[in-house]
């Protein structure tokens, strides 16, 4: 049995007032004073609808690491943060450099049911960055990949990403590169630069980016293929990005909502709740990113959560796992640091958000119009109020948020995930829309 | 104050009054009994995940010289090196009922780790934290250079102080560029450009690649130690070369000021960074430097736990 609601009163992205029926699973009618025998009637006054918000990068753990994080743990925490699809990262235990694997991360995202989990392949075998993974068989799988993304390590011989970029072309997928010099970036702990001196931690120079990022625009450019550029972070690789636009190479990028708010100062604690690859960079940065993501230089946002057991975090900075949770809180932190700014509008953020991460990842039924006959995968966010993050009380396995004690502005009060309510009232329901 | 973790931690005044209570201390060191009951009763664990021999037994003689009961606690042969964590090694600690924990560690922040969880209760002295600090090493140092330089002030005003080597990697660095700037002292870091650290600008230091032509011109030049691992990473070329450039020879020393003095933290590598004929002359104070170390960690330890500085002429 499907519920049928009525969403009445909402401001749509573009600010216009509609009333929003779904029914069967679609988006039935968007206008004014709309009737219909819905189930469910929800006063949206002071809401904002979105489509659905795609992540273009999380890491699900699962397989080898659900102490961690699982497929369903993972969609309970997007459907709470918004979320209608996300993207499984590669880097799990065994790799998703399979069509087996990437298939049974699948099959565990339509299982759970809260949202749909595109898995991302590995562009080469076992992460290693050598020879290529069944890059072929994994798009042609169940899960049909489009996306390939060594993440977590970078393609940094420029023969494998070459022939990936090319090898890609077949079937219009796309490589999202982690751009990080593997060689200039050995023992790494933190953004290169004032506090990295003065804390003697070992500096991560934003040219270890940068460099990756000039190399392989310039490839695709050679190639005519598509490169989409992971978790940029700082305000020289928004140049290069610019520039290769400029030139029309098909490239895209993303920023995370971590690297839209926090500095590398933040280090000054030894905190690793803070250690995070690529690592927090300097107000300018941000500043830079934040104008870059407005402008559309930067077309995503992308969260990069990356859950770890506390026993990762609770240690020496230097011992710690990089990564920290992101699907919770990337809508507020949005509003906090693009609207809240005046940087963006809200429609801006449903294409950064939804739109066009649903575009680069080829991900159908997700990132449409709120239009009669879409696919109703929808998120119901109230600006005006303002939550505390708490880290005991996150749906992630994991606790390791930056955010803990923090007040963000934007409460999230409905995810529809196919036209059934995932999350409402606060919590996530149990079985989702499938 | 409660912990010494940074020189940060300091103000100048806290700072001097530590270097006054040493000198006060220091003749208790001098004396037929060297010993005064101040921490009787109070227990420090020296928590040494780093191998060192003259910084851990400096604090083991303060500490003993004050009375308190002493626990060492090593990397080898421990739990340490079995991979226990470092909040279980200090809940260990804490149910040990450590009162202070003197703590080497080679990841930088380790001390303040320590110092912010609530793992344990106790102080937390920082004798050296991966690349980031060596407080009381610096300590040791402005002492040294107050009794023999110091123009009768209690500061180091007026003095210029080279620090020759590798910057990028020292911890003894940071903490001497933090307190002897704080202190009056002109610094300036002398090193080969890949020894340097990115964003060291703000540094209350100025910087050279000449080390003959900073020579002439200071009253201390403080040679660091040249890691081994160092040699194979690209940051010179060859030890042969580095110590044509910036080792301390017995040419680079008749360059000296009348009067300048020679130091090292120890421990050196005679014929890189600093030659045996330097390391062994009449400028050298690198063993008076250990000998001060006992008297600067019981100020610190006195401080930290006996709730405050020692009036001056009082004892």
């Amino acid at each position: 049995m499907t519920t049928n609601f009525l969403i009445n009163n909402a401001a749509l992205p573009d600010g216009k007032k509609a009333d929003i029926a779904i029914a069967n699973g679609l988006i039935a009618s968007v206008g004014t004073a709309v009737k219909g025998d819905a189930d469910v009637v929800i006063d949206a006054k002071d809401c904002i609808v979105l489509p659905g918000l795609v992540d273009l990068h999380t890491h699900l753990r699962e397989p080898g690491r659900e102490d961690a994080e699982t497929v369903l743990s993972g969609s309970r925490a997007g459907a709470k943060g918004g979320f209608t699809a996300v993207s499984a990262m590669a880097n799990t235990s065994p790799v998703a450099d399979t069509a087996g694997v990437v298939e049974q991360v699948y099959r565990l995202g339509q299982e759970a049911g809260l949202l749909d989990v595109f898995p991302i392949g590995a562009v080469t075998q076992g992460l290693k960055g050598e020879s290529l993974s069944e890059i072929g068989a994994m798009a042609d799988s169940v899960a049909r990949v489009r996306v390939f993304s060594d993440d977590g390590n970078c393609v940094s011989d420029p023969l494998v990403m070459r022939r990936a970029l090319e090898y890609i072309k077949k079937f219009g997928g796309v490589i999202a590169q982690h751009a990080q010099d593997p060689r200039m970036t050995i023992g790494s702990q933190m953004n290169e630069g004032e506090i990295s001196a003065r804390l003697g931690l070992k500096g991560w120079p934003a040219v270890a980016e940068e460099a990756i990022i000039a190399r392989d625009v310039l490839l695709a450019d050679h190639v005519k293929s598509r490169l989409h550029i992971c978790h940029l972070t700082t305000a020289g690789g928004v140049e290069i990005i610019r520039w290769a636009k400029a030139r029309g190479i098909d490239v895209t990028a993303e920023v995370t909502p971590h690297h839209l708010l926090l500095t590398d100062d933040l280090a000054s604690s030894y905190d690793p709740v803070y250690k995070v690859n690529p690592p927090l960079r300097t107000e300018s940065d941000v500043h830079a990113l934040r104008e870059a993501l407005a402008d559309g230089t930067i077309d995503i946002v992308a969260t990069d959560h990356a859950p770890h057991p506390t026993e990762s975090k609770e240690c020496e900075w230097q011992e710690a796992a990089f990564g920290m949770l992101g699907l919770e809180t990337a809508l507020s932190v949005v509003q906090k640091t693009m609207i809240d700014t005046g940087l963006m509008s809200w429609s801006q953020v449903a294409d950064r958000m939804s739109i066009t991460p649903a575009r680069i990842g080829c991900y159908e039924h997700q990132g449409q119009p709120i239009a009669v006959g879409s696919v109703a995968n929808l998120v119901v966010i109230n600006p005006t109020q303002k939550w505390r993050v708490d880290r005991d009380l996150v749906l992630s396995k994991s606790s390791n948020t930056p955010y803990h004690g923090h007040e963000l502005p934007g409460v999230i009060t409905h995810t529809f995930f196919k036209g059934q309510a995932t999350f409402s009232n606060g919590s996530v329901t149990s079985t989702g829309g499938n | 104050m409660k912990h010494l973790l940074s020189i940060s931690n300091l103000n100048k005044s806290e700072a001097i009054s530590i270097l006054d209570t040493a000198s006060e201390l220091s003749r208790v060191s001098d004396g037929a009994v060297k010993k005064l009951p101040t921490l009787r009763g109070r227990t420090i664990v020296n928590l040494f995940a780093e191998d060192s021999t003259r910084t851990r037994i400096s604090f083991e003689a303060a500490a003993k010289r004050l009375s308190a009961d002493v626990i060492n606690f090593s990397a080898k042969g421990s739990s340490l090196s079995k991979g226990e964590s470092l909040k279980d090694t200090a809940m260990t600690l804490q149910a040990m009922g450590a009162d202070a924990v003197v703590i080497r560690h080679p990841a930088s922040g380790a001390a303040q780790r320590l110092a912010d969880s609530e793992w344990m209760s106790g102080s937390v002295v920082n004798a050296g934290d991966g690349t980031h600090e060596h407080p009381s090493q610096a300590l040791l140092d402005a002492f040294t250079i107050r009794k023999h330089l110091g123009m009768g002030g209690s500061d180091l005003s007026g003095l210029s102080v080279a620090i020759v080597g590798d910057i990028l990697h020292s911890r003894v660095a940071r903490s001497n560029v933090l307190l002897l700037s704080m202190l009056g002292a002109q610094v300036t870091l002398v090193a080969p450009p890949t020894l340097l650290p990115v964003g060291i600008a703000n540094w209350p230091a100025t910087v050279s690649y000449d080390f003959d032509s900073v020579i002439p011109h200071v009253d201390v030049v403080m040679m660091l130690r040249v890691q081994q691992e160092r040699m194979t990473d690209l940051f010179f070329p060859n030890a042969r070369e580095y110590s044509r450039y910036f080792g301390l020879n017995s040419d680079r020393m008749a360059q000296m000021k009348s009067g300048a003095i020679v130091m090292h933290p120890g421990p050196m590598n005679r014929g890189l960074e600093i030659s045996a004929e330097v390391a062994d002359s009449a400028r050298s104070v690198i063993t008076e430097q250990v000998t001060n170390g006992v008297s600067v960690r019981m100020a610190i330890l006195y401080v930290l736990l006996a709730g405050g500085a020692l009036e001056v002429g009082s004892n």
